[in-house]
């Protein structure tokens, strides 16, 4: 089906033939009604609606609440490729996590000579009040949800890490609902790994994590900046999903030294505090003196053991995207091994010869602010126009520092259901990894992320990107 | 259970509430419009009245004309009570404490939000507007419905109730605030056509016309009336019913919790008050003054809950 073989199509390969992971799909689909199919999207539709599974759009005049497009096509993996994924991702989380421990304590990694020191002491991510900080259980980043894209058969990159405060696994889980509402029949057929267990792994993994402080069974609480924040579905359906309560910094202060909630019969102590918050927001006394967000001293009950915050505040640092041109080192610095899942190549614009050549290649490639996320702030060459790409040329001469540059990678396609039928759409995926002192658990899916136009390659919601149900086949 | 939660919940069933409200009240001022349109601009000003939105009203009209008080009080944002203001709050209060809803109360809450913002999209023109007004109390007879058959009998539910009937008790009052004088004896003795009309209204703005008629027959009088309204047990909308509804959910309250609030005293005394109050004694003392009182003690109760359980910080 696939047309243009500049791309590798999951559903055909390279050919015309189902790859093997979709070949009972494939069978189900072509015996399908196309009409009834379409009419079931439709339907999703309005199941989102219902659930009230919607997100802001920042910058939007009217804050009006949109649903992020539903392809009810899934995203076939084979339990063999999710395998070596899990090593791959296994191998890079515990990684970071040594990592982050490594430059907010001794900092062997820059005495060693492999990263230099400049990209730590002058990053604004890296948080001098976390240095010589022990988190509860030597864990830093509680949740992660690693960035893949696939180029072709054996070959997966990895994009971004996303060990701040990852966002998206609730459409992990409400995509799987909905499907499993809408095509009950196909997964008796078909057998895919459950999802659906991963808010109780994450209560326990939370609940692994518990400071010093804690006696008994710990506390756990969701901090959410509040109903105004784009992804509050995602805050409250995880809240409610782990039996936590849904906190605002409003309803927390400092009481004997640990952070304890407003109930309707006092205050009480949280335990672990998921935040949904970003670091600068988190602490009032410590971070941006204007937050109304955070919570006045809670840096100091951390510090003193009388929290966990989840993830450990300063963890942003390991998403800079100059440190992402690293992390094959990294990876090989912490573990001793290889890395299994590969880097894109980067170009770091601070370099003159890399800013030389990105220069002279703005067309071809995809240039990124260094703390930039969610698609805002890049350059995709290929799709640019002149004007764009001159405008970027001037920002880029300015700070290149503030920059990095990547080829544009041929992004996998796997095909969504249009008017005409199906037809391939670039794709990346997002797995979401929990980390606690009992090791790494991989929960087997994640968020498929697909870019609805034709030939875009930019898949975030923000810009036109919808999302599929991701399938890890049983062996 | 958090605060904030318990200010939350309590505050989404207010809303819902007031929204039902809303919609007997309009209904009211139609109906009367129709079978008295003489007396229609004073109906509507009572209303308006009654909503507790007067004042806001003649901010932005000149007179009290029908087609502008029903926008008014159905679509009207700057309207803090009118019906899609209401819904509006209602569905942000149920956003804030989406944990503490089940899904089937939280979606059919989020359903009703949706449909009423497309029913009320437009200016809704009069031979729409009955079946508007009906849409709006199915809407909210579903919520309720879901409230009752899937929540846990807990903190939470009882929270919801004291909402609801908080609410309910205000604006029985309120209406009675507001048409009191209709009720006095100096008019009431004779019970002319007019009268009729007067109290006939106001048994349709608590719902309870025909709830009347069937408890006491086709002779309505005033004292009957403010009997039904302020002190019969049968009667859902009544100070009585809906007093002695919030002092049991506080009692549950006070069990669970095991602390006994300043809010239990009160509720309790207001509980006494209310059950040895006899209707002629009201009407010596005074209707509205008892009326007045009974207004100052569900505020002052109201800010006694949400002290007593921390809604606010």
């Amino acid at each position: 089906m696939s047309k243009n073989a500049k791309f590798f199509d999951e559903l055909n390969g390279h050919g015309s033939d189902p790859r093997p992971p979709y070949r009972d799909y494939n069978a189900w689909f072509k015996s399908e009604d196309l009409q009834r199919l379409r009419k079931k999207s439709s339907e999703a539709e309005m199941f989102f609606r219902r659930t009230g599974i919607t997100f802001n759009v920042y910058g939007e005049a009217e804050a009006d609440e949109r649903l992020i497009p539903f392809d009810i096509v899934p995203r076939i993996i084979s339990s063999r490729e999710w395998s070596r994924l899990k090593r791959g991702i296994d191998q890079r989380v515990r990684a970071i996590n040594a990592f982050l421990h490594d430059i907010y304590h001794r900092q062997e990694i820059i005495r060693a000579g492999r990263i230099p020191v400049e990209l730590i002491a002058n990053n604004v991510a890296f948080l001098p009040q976390m240095i010589g900080v022990q988190p509860p259980g030597g864990v830093y980043t509680h949740i992660v949800g690693t960035d893949l894209v696939r180029t072709g058969e054996d070959e997966f990159f990895v994009l971004e890490d996303n060990a701040r405060t990852p966002s998206g696994v609730s459409y992990m889980l409400e995509n799987r609902e909905t499907m499993l509402q809408m095509f009950p029949e196909l997964f008796s057929k078909i057998s895919v790994q459950s999802v659906q267990d991963y808010p109780t792994r994450l209560s326990r993994s939370l609940s692994a994590c518990a400071p010093p402080a804690c006696t008994g069974k710990p506390v756990v609480a969701v901090l959410t900046p509040g109903i105004h924040n784009s992804a509050y579905f995602e805050h409250s359906f995880l809240a409610d999903n782990m039996g936590a309560e849904l906190v605002e910094g409003s309803d927390l202060r400092v009481v004997d030294g640990r952070i304890a909630m407003r109930t309707t019969q006092g205050y009480k102590a949280i335990d672990v505090l998921y935040r949904r918050v970003d670091d600068d927001f988190l602490d009032p006394l410590n971070f941006r003196p204007d937050s109304v967000l955070g919570v006045p001293g809670i840096m100091d009950v951390y510090r003193a053991g009388g929290i966990t915050i989840a993830n450990a505040p300063g963890t942003g640092i390991a998403d800079d995207k100059a440190i992402y041109s690293y992390m094959p080192d990294i990876v090989e610095f912490y573990t001793g091994e290889k890395a299994i899942l590969k880097n894109v190549p980067t170009w770091r614009c601070s370099e003159p010869d890399s800013l030389a050549y990105v220069l002279d290649h703005l067309s071809e490639v995809v240039v990124k602010e260094v703390h930039g996320s969610g698609g805002y702030g890049m350059l995709v060459g290929p799709a640019a126009s002149k004007k764009e790409i001159a405008a970027f040329r001037e920002k880029l001469t300015a700070k290149p520092g503030n920059y990095i540059a990547q080829p544009t990678l041929a992004l996998s396609t796997v095909p969504i259901l249009t008017k005409a039928g199906l037809a391939p759409r670039h794709v990346d995926l997002r797995p979401f990894v929990l980390v606690s002192p009992k090791g790494i658990d991989l929960t087997p899916g994640g968020l498929t992320r697909v870019a609805l136009k034709e030939g875009s390659l930019v898949v975030n919601s923000s810009q036109g990107g919808g999302t599929k149900d991701t399938w890890v086949l049983e062996e | 259970m958090l605060g904030k939660t318990a200010g939350g919940l309590t505050w989404m069933f207010r809303y819902l509430e007031r929204c039902e409200t809303m919609s007997r009240l309009i209904e009211t001022g139609f109906r009367n419009a129709l079978t008295r349109p003489t007396t229609a601009a004073d109906e509507w000003a009572a209303v308006l009245d009654a909503a507790g939105v007067r004042t806001a009203y003649l901010e932005r009209h000149q007179s009290f004309e029908q087609s502008a008080v029903v926008d008014f009080l159905l679509r009207d944002c700057n309207n803090p009570s009118s019906v899609m203001s209401c819904i509006e709050h209602a569905r942000n209060n149920a956003r804030l404490v989406r944990t503490a809803l089940s899904r089937e109360v939280w979606e059919v809450t989020n359903d009703c939000w949706m449909t009423l913002k497309g029913a009320l999209g437009h200016k809704v023109r009069d031979r729409d507007l009955p079946a508007v007004l009906s849409i709006i109390r199915q809407q909210n007879a579903l919520v309720r419905g879901a409230t009752h058959g899937t929540m846990l009998r807990n903190d939470i539910f009882n929270f919801c109730r004291i909402g609801t009937f908080m609410e309910r008790a205000d604006a029985t009052a309120r209406i009675l605030d507001v048409k009191y004088y209709v009720l006095l004896p100096s008019i009431s003795h004779i019970g002319s056509a007019l009268d009729n009309v007067q109290w006939e209204n106001i048994l349709r703005s608590v719902g309870a016309h025909s709830s009347y008629r069937w408890l006491n027959g086709p002779d309505i009088s005033a004292l009957g009336i403010a009997e039904f309204l302020i002190l019969d047990h049968r009667m859902p909308r009544s100070l009585s019913f809906c007093i002695d509804k919030v002092a049991s959910n506080l009692r549950y309250l006070e069990k669970e919790y095991a602390t006994r609030n300043p809010s239990q005293e009160k509720v309790e005394a207001m509980v006494t008050l209310l059950a040895d109050a006899k209707i002629d004694e009201i009407f010596d003392e005074g209707l509205h003054e008892f009326i007045l009182d009974v207004l100052a003690d569900i505020s002052e109760l109201s800010a006694m809950i949400e002290t007593d359980y921390r809604f606010y910080e």
